[in-house]
């Protein structure tokens, strides 16, 4: 298990060298003068030379891709164009608001879309299954910017019960802003719920727990419920790891001080160190949000965790064995 | 006794082909049929849009006198904060949505089917150098990309199509990989190899045409998303520059007034709503009608 977690780990290399080669070079084969940037609007050409030098903008840009990749070995992710800041202070800084709203939301999605997916599964092609697909498919239809703006209309504007915008007011700022993205997820979720319990329910190991006298409950939570759990894992870790670097909408529509509204700012603000930056950061935050999925799919499933251990096992035996197997 | 003369029994059974059998389950599929009929009114709205109104009294000309008007007869969807008829910007906005997101798909699926076909056939490095460069840009949002390549090219209709193209390559690539792969050991393909037939023919001739069905379910989802991808970008303020009444952009112009005249922003994001919700109809029928093992 911590062999696969360590070369799970080691995959982030590539990802990382291959993210920002193209970010660094998009960045600046299309981006404004890093040198005027820094040096302001106002600046007299002597001052903008001087910056270009001090900054080594005058040499070519895989030179500077390469002493910015040597910055990256030693954990330095440059200073930021526009605000002189630390990328990765800049970025820590900003960490928190994202993770509170992936995984409020995440939770929220989760807290809604396992019951309401078994409930239709459990009552396939009644009118009950048919309310929760059409809650399902509203969802997924819904643009959830829009979703935003509607909830800031009716709770904060008409209602008063939430704040519209910002951080300011603890769990009362989170609540519209986890809600607005925690429907959209709800929706995938309870979508695969359903078609996963429904693949589930029709097993033969579910006909003999029944026949063993199992109450209902028992049968759907015990034994339908675990063995339904991985595609459903699938797609929260998926989900997670969007919500973890794509919430600008929402970032943007409740004025949330997270990564996605500051990757946004840098790009417009022609900020190469801090975009590139915020998006290497943002990539090992994905890698390690599906490691964490990889990992609780053997917390769940025995016959994942057996693979795991018969790896680790293999590893240790013989060190040139590969590992063609896969999960 | 008259011996009852046996008539010779007659059954012709008519053998249907692929697409009338599809749309034989799918004419079934009530929800399809609806989300069908919907987008066909909305296409031929949004063509009719070019006849009724003039795009730039009616859609982009300010008539200041008449702004911020309620929902009535005269003004089905109000007025916005320029006067102009919410109702008219969102027929004819449907053009933008609806060509935006055709296009980008069309061009992702062109590009994505051929590298995912060939990475699929030939395997080895090929599939290796396209698989990590799918799974590259996999690992970052779609979203993001688009942000990333429309701030960086400029915001322009060509840029938002490159930019929401590339989301749905990588789509297409890995449905169109995974299809091949199935099909590349299967009877018609050796034979096609053995009585001469070049590589690229086999693809382009048998694996493609019998790998459509997944591909037809995802252009369709896809188009949905890629709608609203496209109206998030506007509503971001880099999507179809201004004054062009896209559905993004009229939402993020009713934000400032969301106080005083709500409507502005709830009509476009109906739309939205309502037309991701036909596709999404007409898409989960259509994978029901090309595979009926999969209706659950």
């Amino acid at each position: 298990m911590i062999s696969y977690i360590i070369k799970r780990l080691f995959q982030i290399i590539p990802a990382i060298l291959i993210t920002s080669f193209i970010i660094y070079f998009a960045m600046n084969l299309t981006g404004g003068d890093p040198a005027m940037i820094i040096a302001g609007d106002k600046a007299s050409k002597e001052r903008i030379e001087e910056v270009r030098v001090q900054y080594g903008f005058d040499k070519p840009v895989l030179v500077q891709y390469l002493k910015y990749m040597g910055g990256l070995l030693k954990g330095d992710l440059g200073i930021s164009y526009v605000t002189n800041k630390d990328v990765f202070k800049s970025f820590m800084e900003r960490l928190p608001a994202t993770l509170e709203l992936s995984f409020a939301s995440v939770l929220l999605a989760v807290l809604i879309s396992l019951p309401l997916g078994i409930y239709t599964a459990i009552n396939q092609n009644t009118w009950k299954d048919n309310t929760g697909m059409a809650f399902a498919l509203f969802g997924v239809s819904m643009p959830n910017f829009w979703l935003g703006l509607m909830l800031i209309l009716l709770f904060s504007q008409q209602l008063g019960w939430f704040p519209s915008s910002g951080r300011r007011n603890g769990i009362a700022s989170l609540v519209l802003p986890a809600v607005t993205v925690g429907l959209g997820l709800a929706a995938l979720i309870t979508r695969t719920t359903r078609s996963s319990m429904l693949d589930v329910i029709r097993q033969d190991y579910m006909r003999t727990a029944r026949a063993k006298g199992a109450s209902n409950q028992n049968v759907i939570i015990k034994h339908a419920l675990p063995n339904a759990l991985i595609p459903i894992i699938t797609v929260i870790g998926l989900q997670l790891s969007n919500v973890l670097t794509g919430s600008v909408l929402v970032e943007t529509v409740f004025a949330w001080p997270g990564v996605g509204r500051l990757v946004f700012d840098s790009i417009s603000k022609r900020d190469t160190p801090m975009v590139t930056g915020a998006i290497i950061l943002c990539s090992i935050l994905m890698v390690l949000a599906n490691l964490v999925v990889d990992v609780v799919y053997a917390f769940f499933d025995p016959r994942i965790k057996a693979q795991y251990m018969k790896k680790g096992r293999k590893h240790g035996s013989s060190k040139s064995e590969t590992h063609e197997e896969s999960l | 006794m008259e011996a009852v003369k046996a008539k010779p029994m007659k059954k012709v059974y008519k053998s249907r082909s692929f697409a009338a059998e599809t749309w034989r389950r799918l004419k079934k599929n009530k929800g399809a049929i609806i989300g069908l009929i919907f987008l066909s009114i909305l296409v031929t709205l949004a063509i009719g849009s070019g006849f009724f109104y003039n795009y730039n009294t009616n859609i982009i000309g300010q008539n200041i006198t008449d702004r911020f008007q309620l929902p009535s007869l005269q003004h089905w969807f109000g007025t916005d904060q320029v006067g102009r008829d919410i109702f008219a910007r969102i027929l004819y906005g449907a053009r933008y949505s609806l060509i935006i997101s055709v296009g980008s798909v069309f061009i992702g699926l062109v590009i994505g089917v051929i590298l995912g076909a060939f990475a699929g056939f030939y395997g080895g490095i090929i599939d290796a150098i396209i698989m990590r460069l799918t799974d590259v840009l996999y690992a970052v949002p779609n979203i993001m990309i688009a942000v990333v390549i429309v701030s960086l090219l400029g915001t322009s209709a060509v840029n938002l199509l490159i930019a929401l193209a590339i989301p749905a390559a990588t789509n297409f690539a890995r449905i169109a990989r995974a299809s091949v792969m199935t099909l590349r050991g299967q009877e018609f393909v050796e034979s096609a190899y053995a009585i001469g037939m070049p590589s690229w023919k086999i693809i382009v001739k048998h694996i493609i045409p019998n790998s459509l069905s997944p591909i037809i379910v995802q252009i369709t989802l896809l188009i949905g998303t890629t709608i609203i991808a496209a109206s998030s970008l506007s509503f971001l303020g880099i999507g179809i520059p201004v004054p062009a009444p896209e559905w993004g952009a009229m939402l993020s112009d009713g934000r400032a007034y969301m106080r005083s005249a709500g409507y502005i922003s709830v009509f476009p994001g109906l739309a939205i709503m309502a037309t991701v919700l036909g596709l999404n109809l007409l898409g989960d029928g259509l994978r029901d009608s090309l595979d009926p093992k999969l209706k659950k």
